[in-house]
């Protein structure tokens, strides 16, 4: 058995960065909402890409998926990116439909 | 009579993920959990585009709150994964440590939140109306709906690291808040009702507790940890997308 535990049982050092590197992500997004210079379907995007790179630093360190077997890795990921994927075809396209035409 | 007997190697096939089967079933949850989460912040997402006149409530303060409970979260995170390299390494005092650091963070964490829940009802904001934007009366549904759903998996998830690092010692200690949060709160307030999820989760954790009484090794801590750092994902969406994007400063 793949033994996950004796990957990352040696890299305490690097959760002290990822936890840094969040910290960090968290200040800037704040510092964007304070200066308000992004229209709001911008600032949505610039907030999304941010915090889609904050899940994969906690997915991969803290959850520790980069030290899972590649079978688990990319099922997980490609399983629920493509969930995600189909409500986002699916919603936001109406929701500026609605923005820019109105309810009809 | 003749019993059959099989070795283990021969009857079950070795997983398909490489690890052992709890892990494997809390990633399937966690997995479908957050269609759960994402559902509700597309749906959340969704109004604020579609409504120019979205309310933005959120000023300096609530902005500053927002923040501190962020890096409760993320603290939290650092700490549990500590928890697990005590465990990893068998250090069970420390493992102990770190827990307790991990539910003080998240107890923080959902105190925070109902201060910010109780300050916005005082405002007048409840699920099908709001203060500041008549024609917008789904910002109350969908904030409360959203916030609570995470504010109460992170209540879930503070029983279930207590349960891990005090087992039965737990339990008196969950219904004494539970009591004292429940008399502490007033008759009028959401809280009132709400702490009950309290002796709900003293309920559940008793009876796994008393029936299936053992002794939780570093591969318990590993999955509650799945589960902890899971609920502090969910936040780096939900703290950007509701009150970031809601801010007026």
């Amino acid at each position: 058995m793949h033994d996950v535990t004796a990957a990352h049982g040696e890299h305490k050092g690097v959760y002290f960065w990822v936890w840094g590197g969040l910290l960090f992500l968290t200040a800037v997004e704040v510092v964007l909402a304070y200066k308000q210079i992004l229209q709001p379907v911008q600032m949505l995007e610039v907030l999304l890409v941010l915090s889609v790179i904050k899940a994969a630093l906690i997915v991969l360190y803290f959850m520790h998926l980069k030290s899972e077997i590649r079978t688990m890795r990319w099922l997980l990921t490609i399983s629920v990116t493509a969930c995600f994927a189909l409500m986002w075809i699916f919603f936001f396209p109406d929701a500026n439909r609605i923005l820019h035409l109105g309810v009809k | 009579m003749a019993t059959v007997q099989h070795a283990v190697h021969d009857v079950y096939e070795p997983s398909l993920f490489g690890t052992y089967s709890k892990k494997i079933g809390m990633w399937l949850f966690l997995a479908s959990d957050s269609l759960t989460f994402g559902a509700l912040l597309f749906a959340y997402s969704y109004n604020r585009i579609a409504n120019p006149a979205w309310p933005t409530p959120f000023h300096k303060e609530s902005i500053a709150n927002a923040t501190i409970m962020t890096a409760c979260l993320l603290s939290s995170s650092l700490t549990m994964v500590l928890a697990v390299l005590a465990a990893n390494r068998h250090d069970k005092p420390w493992t102990r440590n770190w827990l307790l650091a991990t539910m003080f963070f998240g107890t923080a964490f959902t105190v925070l939140h109902a201060m910010e829940w109780t300050k916005l009802m005082g405002e007048g904001m409840m699920p099908s109306t709001n203060p500041w934007e008549a024609t917008v009366p789904q910002f109350g549904g969908t904030f409360f709906t959203l916030t609570g759903m995470h504010m109460l998996h992170v209540t879930i998830g503070v029983i279930y690291l207590g349960v891990i690092a005090l087992r039965k010692k737990f339990l008196p200690i969950l219904l004494g808040l539970w009591l004292v949060g429940w008399l502490l709160t007033p008759a009028g307030s959401v809280f009132h009702y709400g702490i009950h999820a309290l002796l709900i989760g003293a309920i559940v954790s008793a009876i796994v507790l008393f029936l299936k009484p053992k002794d939780y090794d570093s591969h318990d801590v590993e999955v509650s940890g799945l589960y902890w750092h899971f609920v502090d994902l969910v936040w780096m969406f939900i703290f950007p997308l509701v009150y970031l994007m809601s801010t007026k400063i």
